[in-house]
This record gives C-alpha cells, sequence and structure tokens, in this order.
C-alpha cells in the first residue's frame, strides 16, 4: 500500500495501479466527508504546508480542509508572483519549510517544473497543486474519481475536453491519466490554444466542439482566461461563446447518459452557458466534493508511505 | 628558446615531430639545440583551436567567469584564440572596453583574445556602434549576440557600414516576436506544460540575412545555427553563391530536446536543443559543408543562475573544454567526417571567416597547437574544469580526445598532468 515515489509530482509518474488506489482510496475517504463528525486520525501529530505562489480559492481550500479533516497540523504561505521577484530563492524557501519538520509541502507555482526542481532537495513530500502549464494532477484525480464513480471501467470511454488547450494543466493531467487507464481523449479549442504536438500524448485533435463531444461519455468545459484576448489568441467573448462554447445542442451529440465536468472557476456565458453548467447533466458541483475526497486520499497514501519507510 | 615535441603524429603529414624555435614553427633542428623536448606520448597534433563565438563575461560578470579563468578554459579545450562576444556589462560597443578586454587577456596570457564589437550600440538594435573605433581597438567582426538584430533597415546599416571597415556581421538569428518560451517548441514542450521556441522564430531571421546578403552582395554571418531549415536555407544560398557562412555548436550535435523532460538546467540555451530531426540535419550540414565552423557558444552561468526553475534559469552552457572531444566522439568516431575536417572546422575556418590567420601548422608561422589522446576514453569530469562555472550537461560523458597539452606562440598554456 501507498505510493511508490515520495513525491506526487504528476500524472506522469503514476502508474494505472497507483491512479486506482488512489481513486479506490478517495471513495473511502469520500464517507468521511459526508458523515456528521468529519474526523480521522491518518494525519495526526504530522504537518502538511501549503505554498502557494499563485492564487488559488478551491484548489488551496480543498486541500486545506482534507489535511484538517484527516487531524493534521497545517499552515499555508501564499505569495504572489515568482520567487525570483520575492528575493529569496524558491530553493531555499523550500528548505527552510522542510527543515520546520513539515512532512508533507503542497505547492503551486507558476513555473512548470518548479516542484520537481526542489522535491529532491527536500525530506518532506512534495505535492503538486498546478505547475505552470504543465500538470495539476489532484485536478486530474478528482475529475477522474468523478468519472469512476459512474463508470466501471476507463477502458475504452470516450472523454471530450473544449477550449483553452495551450495553456492548461487539467488537461495534460487529465489525457496522461486517461490515457493510461485505456480512455480515448478529444481534446478541441482554437488552433491559436492548441499545443504543437498534444497528438504525441495519446489523445485524438476533433475538427470542431461537435466532432470532439460526439457520443462522448464525459464532457469537460474549461475555462478560458479572458485577458487571453489581449494576445490575441481569440478576437471576442461573443466570437469565443459562439463557436466554441458547449452548447444545449452540442451536449445533446454526446452520449445520452453523459455527463458534463468542468474544473471551474467557470465564465458562465463564455465556455458554458448558464443553463448547461447548471442542467441535469451537470457533476460540476460534486466535483468539488470529490477534490476534497481525492486530497484526502494522495495525503493518507503519501503519508502510509512515509510511515512505512 | 627551441622545443621540440617527439612521439606525435602530426595532422596532415607523416611526421612524428614538431619543431619551435623563437615561437614560431620551425623546420627540423638537433636534439642537442633543443632546450625542451617534450614526448607527446602518441598524441595528435593539431593547430591551436579558433573559438569564434564565446563569452568570457568580463567585463561585469566576473562572478562567473573571467578573461583569465575562461580562457585558461579555452586553453584546456585545445584552444589557442578565442573571439569574446560583447555582450557584457558595460557593453563591448566602444573602444575603451576593448581596449580593456584586450589588455586582461595580454595579461592572462591563457589565449589570443580577438573581441568581437557589439554592432549597434548597448546592443539594443536602434543605432550603429563605432565600428571603425573599436576595429583600431583589436575586434575582428561585430555582432549583437544573444540579441538578434530585429529590424531588418538596422540590420541592412549594420551589414553596409560593418563592410566599410571590412568587419564580418555575425547575427543571432531569433524572430523574438515567435519565441516566448524557454525550450524548443515541439513534443516534448508541450507535454512537459513549457512555452516553446519553434524552429519558425530561427528560420524567419536567417532568411531575412540571406535575403539582405544576396540583395547587397555583402557577407553575413549565421551564428550557431540549429534547425533543419536553416541548413536547408543556408546550403541552398550558398549553391546561388549568396556570401553566407554559418556555424553551429557541439550541443546542437551531440543532444535534443527530449533531454529538457527533467527541467534540468543545463539543458537550457539559446537556441534550444532541437528534435532529433534537427540534430541529424545540422550533421548533414557539418558533412556537406553547409556548416563552416563550429564554436562553442561557451556561456559561464553562476550555480544561483541555473540552480532554479526552468523558465528562470539563465541560458547557456559551457563549451570549451568539451567542443573537441565531443566533435570527435560524434562526428569522426562515427564517420561521419575526418579528424582533417573537423580540426578544419574548430582552427582554419572560423579563423578564415574572422581573417585570423589561424589554424596552420605551417613552417614560420606561430606556434599555436594542441595535442589530443585520440586512443584511450576519458569520463568528463565538471569538478576538473577550469572555468569557474559549472553549467555543463556534460558531466560524465564518455568522450575520447582529451586535451593533453596546448601551446600558444611556443609557450604551453595548458599541460595534463601525467
Amino acid at each position: 500500500m501507498g505510493l511508490k515515489s515520495k513525491d506526487l509530482l504528476g500524472m506522469k509518474q503514476l502508474t494505472a495501479e497507483e491512479i486506482m488506489e488512489i481513486l479506490d482510496t478517495a471513495k473511502t475517504m469520500k464517507l468521511v466527508i459526508s458523515s456528521a463528525n468529519k474526523k480521522t486520525s491518518h494525519l495526526q501529530g504530522k504537518s502538511v504546508v501549503t505554498l502557494f505562489y499563485e492564487n488559488s480559492t478551491r484548489t488551496r481550500l480543498s486541500f486545506e480542509l482534507a489535511s484538517k479533516y484527516m487531524g493534521s497540523a497545517s499552515a499555508n504561505i501564499s505569495t504572489s508572483g515568482s520567487s525570483v521577484n520575492k528575493g529569496e530563492s524558491l530553493l531555499d524557501t523550500a528548505r527552510t519549510i522542510d527543515m520546520m519538520g513539515t512532512d508533507i509541502i503542497i505547492m503551486r507555482h507558476n513555473h512548470s517544473g518548479a516542484p520537481h526542481f526542489i522535491a529532491p532537495h527536500l525530506k518532506a513530500s512534495v505535492v503538486n497543486a498546478g505547475d505552470g502549464m504543465n500538470e495539476h494532477p489532484t485536478q486530474a484525480l478528482l475529475d477522474m474519481l468523478t468519472m469512476y464513480e459512474r463508470f466501471d471501467t476507463f477502458e475504452g470511454k470516450n472523454i471530450a475536453i473544449c477550449g483553452d488547450i495551450y495553456h492548461s494543466r487539467v488537461v495534460r493531467s487529465n489525457a496522461i491519466g486517461l490515457t493510461k487507464l485505456g480512455a480515448n481523449v478529444s481534446v478541441y479549442g482554437p488552433k491559436t490554444m492548441m499545443p504543437v504536438g498534444i497528438e504525441k500524448m495519446g489523445v485524438r485533435i476533433a475538427d470542431s466542439v461537435a466532432d470532439c463531444v460526439r457520443d462522448a461519455d464525459a464532457v469537460m468545459g474549461l475555462r478560458v482566461q479572458l485577458e487571453r484576448q489581449q494576445k490575441s489568441l481569440f478576437p471576442s467573448i461573443a466570437e469565443y461563446s459562439h463557436f466554441y462554447a458547449i452548447t444545449p445542442e452540442m451536449l445533446a451529440l454526446a452520449k445520452p447518459d453523459a455527463f458534463l465536468m468542468h474544473p471551474g472557476p467557470c465564465n458562465h456565458g463564455v465556455e458554458l452557458p448558464t443553463a448547461v453548467y447548471d442542467c441535469d447533466q451537470s457533476v460540476i458541483n460534486e466535483q468539488v466534493t470529490n477534490g476534497v475526497a481525492v486530497r484526502m486520499a494522495v495525503l493518507y497514501l503519501l503519508m502510509a508511505r512515509r510511515n512505512n519507510l | 628558446m627551441k622545443t621540440i615535441i617527439k612521439n606525435i603524429k602530426v595532422l596532415g603529414s607523416s611526421e612524428d615531430k614538431i619543431y619551435i624555435a623563437e615561437g614560431k614553427f620551425s623546420a627540423a633542428f638537433d636534439e642537442s639545440e633543443a632546450d625542451e623536448i617534450i614526448d607527446g606520448k602518441g598524441a595528435a597534433a593539431v593547430p591551436g583551436l579558433v573559438d569564434m563565438h564565446c563569452h568570457l563575461r568580463e567585463p561585469g560578470g566576473e562572478y562567473k567567469e573571467t578573461i583569465a579563468t575562461g580562457t585558461a578554459s579555452a586553453a584546456k579545450g585545445g584552444y589557442t584564440s578565442v573571439c569574446p562576444m560583447p555582450n557584457t556589462n558595460p557593453v563591448a560597443d566602444n573602444a575603451a572596453v576593448i581596449s580593456g578586454i584586450i589588455k586582461k587577456a595580454k595579461e592572462a596570457g591563457n589565449c589570443r583574445v580577438y573581441p568581437i564589437g557589439a554592432a549597434t550600440k548597448d546592443i539594443n538594435g536602434e543605432l550603429i556602434s563605432e565600428m571603425g573605433l573599436m576595429k583600431e581597438a583589436g575586434i575582428v567582426a561585430v555582432s549583437d549576440d544573444g540579441k538578434p538584430i530585429k529590424n531588418a533597415g538596422i540590420m541592412r546599416k549594420v551589414m553596409e557600414y560593418a563592410s566599410d571597415f571590412d568587419l564580418p556581421v555575425l547575427n543571432h538569428c531569433e524572430d523574438k516576436s515567435l519565441s516566448e518560451g524557454s525550450m524548443n517548441e515541439g513534443e516534448v514542450s508541450t507535454s512537459i506544460g513549457l512555452r516553446g521556441i519553434p524552429t519558425a522564430a530561427e528560420d524567419i531571421m536567417i532568411a531575412r540575412d540571406i535575403i539582405l546578403s544576396e540583395y547587397l552582395d555583402i557577407p553575413v554571418h549565421i551564428c550557431h545555427v540549429s534547425t533543419k531549415g536553416g541548413i536547408r536555407m543556408i546550403r541552398e544560398a550558398k549553391a546561388r553563391g549568396v556570401k553566407v557562412t554559418c556555424e553551429t555548436c557541439p550541443h546542437y550535435f551531440t543532444m535534443t530536446d527530449k533531454l529538457c523532460e527533467n527541467y534540468d538546467t543545463n539543458y537550457k540555451m539559446h537556441p534550444p536543443l532541437r528534435s532529433e530531426e534537427d540534430r541529424l540535419a545540422v550533421i548533414e550540414g557539418i558533412k556537406d559543408g553547409t556548416v563552416d565552423a563550429i564554436a562553442t557558444d561557451n556561456a559561464p552561468h553562476h550555480q544561483d543562475e541555473k540552480d532554479c526553475e526552468f523558465q528562470v534559469a539563465l541560458n547557456g552552457i559551457l563549451g570549451s573544454e568539451t567542443a573537441f572531444a565531443l566533435g570527435y566522439t560524434y562526428l569522426v568516431k562515427t564517420n561521419e567526417i575526418s579528424l582533417d575536417r573537423l580540426v578544419e572546422l574548430m582552427s582554419k575556418a572560423p579563423s578564415d571567416i574572422l581573417k585570423l590567420g589561424r589554424g596552420t601548422l605551417d613552417i614560420g608561422e606561430d606556434a599555436d597547437l594542441a595535442l589530443f589522446d585520440l586512443d584511450h576514453e576519458f569520463t568528463f569530469d565538471k569538478n576538473k574544469m577550469l572555468s569557474k562555472s559549472r553549467n555543463t550537461p556534460y558531466d560524465g560523458w564518455k568522450l575520447y580526445g582529451e586535451t593533453i597539452l596546448t601551446i600558444m606562440g611556443g609557450k604551453i598554456t595548458y599541460e595534463k598532468l601525467q
């Protein structure tokens, strides 16, 4: 039991078996969240620090509650901008936290590879809570948990992801995790937001939203950052929502029992019409609960590995 | 002072001895006349190498490298002549800075240092520099290396004005509007979530410079070519008679962007490591003569500037102490080119582009030479480098072609301790 690696850096580093172990553990953790007494002792006497170099509401709160529900001492550090602007190097900051007896450091950073860079230097386990455009593994795990509660297997399932593929660490982590478990992933977005060589990650590049969504078992929308208009990645919100949104008509092309996901926060009326966000097929609110469950599972399994060593 | 180096394989001849008298290569004389007899132990003797593109960091970057340490490092690589780029602090865009560099280089005495002056003031690509006065102070070419000259109109004026002083123009080709990333754009950058620098960014400016050179009938030299498209365009231009020359660096024929996968910043440089297809095209260009020279782009950086996030890390790697061994191991031992051709690419050819008159073992010329052990494999160890910095990706690589001895003007500048 437990994970092979000291750290959770990305879906790239996890095997299919490890992913399934996390998902199975998360199902159990979900029972804790829904119980009257949300308390376990799995992290009692342990310390967990969140170190966020980027703004976050849900991911950070989700990790914080996950660690508190399991009884850890936890502390939070948030700092905007890069480590360079602050004057202290990222490595010095991380080592300082490490030397205070921290067991797990949960880090979000605006630079891809930042957790990979610090992890080998630290005794603490590092959990990647999003690094640049690279990965956001616990988001992919919570998305997969949401699917796993509805599928008995990922094998052969069609997952459609639409939106800003280029900048999305959610897409990368989902593509890696889902393809490892045998799902078929299709992606679609404006070509200005489609990274070169994404097909080499084992995903299919669709021709249109309709082509992406057709016969899907699950459909995922992505947040588009509105300021990307200023970099000429799309001309206007009106044009984006007209051509790239997941409308009720588009969603109707998916399988009848397909469900709709979104990592949040959502721009209502841009990537999803509000009616779609709130429709019966939407599981967006449940994803939030699953986020806490998955993070509890990750913290639990990393700590189990630490305890066994 | 008379020296005989014996028991060597002299490149391009059947001789096993080299004679040096008063700092020049000499006709044979009797051993009894020699002040010093050096046993080369079967090593290959070649003309002292010429690096037409390096960074010595002084003035302004002495915490990374000084002229003294940078030239000692070059001597360890078999170099006797090096050309430092002008992106120092202050920028080498005036005769005073150039004179200072030359003075320090003479004091160090490790290499002949031929500075390259800035093409534009403060290398900002806007106003042409005092090329004539800098030439009087000792520059051999102009370049804004590290920063491309983005404005075609300024590039034209740089080429025209430089040609009045017979100064070659060396351009770092990159259209910055396309390259906001920190590694090659491709499947690897996509997979690890780093913004990419497309080959098109390099190719577009190479195309522009070829067009300008052809239109103006003025030579242009393309620095550190890394792309298949760049090699193809330069090959085609040369066939048409355009006066374009180019260099590449050992990292572009020994490594690819796949090595960036673990965010190791010792694989971060400008231009970035490219795909396998590009790497093979660079080798093809070296074989068919499209590539005129191999330079190092030796770029020392302090540990703190590399021990950080990939996007934050500075560009560039050390190259002086590995260039020959990489060329020998990856081009000659693999039968891509001959040893003679490798040595030409690393000495006479760059010397000819910059009109330095180096790269020869002819009698009467300055005795600049290097001895390399071609027979024994060695493991490159970054902790034994003479550079002040350690930013090399080649630590632990098993190579052939270790430097045994370097002599500049008859004086030993590097000697491997036996």
